[in-house]
């Protein structure tokens, strides 16, 4: 006997999802997903930002590794919350994951939410975990060919920040292919090109997340 | 590999409908991969083959249709292939479109005894 089903494979992970992003809209956050290949400089745009940005917006992170609290220790050391998830195997984190660090955060003493998820440009972009939006950062030395090779990561992302730019004369990368690439994948992305090592750069990222965190929804 | 944990939330699903119809064994399951999603169907098999030995659903087949990208443009008012990943209008350019299929990753229909 044959069954209609039609059912969503990801439907419960989508409704932790919504519940979380409920949570966040009541305490008033901006909730953002951000996601990389390892070592594209996740943890160094977070410390930078939180630098530049604490004084005016109360910021907590939420860490994702498969091992170690070396990034929630670093981030803890630029003084702002931040709680560590070792999966342990799982490549990317889901909404249930986010939920269990729930009780180790104050939302009601902040602004904005940062979740910085397992270093993998594949799987992350598949799961919600509540977020308002995901970000995305591409580094130089990954080649300027990832936006055709992991479209769905790109297509997922409302920013893609462009990091390394200063190591531009020591690689062959052309910010106009990624540029060009990732906006017919994603016409709307929003791009800024940056270094995280010389500072080029983060001033407009900076303003314009100062703007999204100003303006964001809040459900009274 | 995540590939594991879908087959785990396809089980949970299955097992449902399942016993929504007082089903005993599970003959197959059909399912919609869209083009655009992070899995890979083999690895979806070998998982679902993996975790299903030694229940009621052990020897199922897991039947998986890929389901291409498509698009549609309100200005031609015409549904299209998205090809390569280019989500624009092929006939007006326009990027104001609306993906109709492609993303989703769907239970379609079981085969139940």
């Amino acid at each position: 006997m044959k069954v209609s089903v039609v059912r969503n494979i990801l439907e419960a992970n989508d409704r932790i999802a919504r519940q979380n992003r409920d949570l966040f809209k009541e305490k008033g956050l901006l909730v953002i997903n951000l996601m990389s290949s390892p070592g594209a400089g996740k943890t160094s745009l977070l410390e930078k930002t939180i630098d530049v940005l604490k004084s005016d917006v109360r910021i907590g992170i939420i860490e994702g590794d498969i091992q170690s609290s070396q990034d929630a220790e670093r981030i803890a050391r630029k003084g702002v919350p931040a709680v560590q998830i070792n999966t342990g195997g799982e490549c990317h984190l889901d909404g249930n994951m986010i939920r269990d660090t729930f009780e180790k955060l104050d939302f009601e003493n902040m602004d904005l939410l940062i979740v910085e998820n397992v270093g993998n440009l594949v799987c992350p972009a598949e799961f919600k975990v509540g977020e308002d939006f995901k970000a995305m950062i591409l580094s130089v030395t990954e080649g300027d060919d990832k936006p055709s090779k992991y479209p769905l990561m790109f297509h997922e992302s409302k920013v893609l920040l462009i990091n390394k730019i200063d190591l531009l004369p020591y690689v062959y990368c052309s910010l106009d292919r990624i540029k060009e690439d990732s906006l017919k994948i994603n016409p709307d992305l929003q791009i800024f090109q940056i270094s995280c090592k010389t500072g080029e750069g983060l001033d407009a990222w900076y303003g314009w997340l100062l703007e999204r965190v100003k303006n964001r929804e809040v459900i009274l | 590999m995540h590939e594991m944990s879908i087959a785990m939330s396809m089980i949970d699903i299955v097992r449902e409908e399942m016993r929504k119809c007082n089903a005993n064994n599970l003959r197959s399951v059909r399912l919609n991969i869209g083009q655009m999603s992070a899995v890979v169907p083999n690895a979806l098999s070998f998982c679902f083959e993996v975790i299903t030995k030694g229940t009621e659903m052990e020897g199922a087949r897991l039947l998986m249709d890929v389901i291409p990208l498509r698009g549609y443009c309100s200005i031609c008012e015409k549904e299209f292939e998205i090809k390569d990943y280019v989500f624009a209008c092929p006939s007006c350019g326009t990027k104001k479109i609306e993906t109709v299929s492609g993303q989703d990753l769907a239970i379609v229909e079981i085969e139940v005894e």
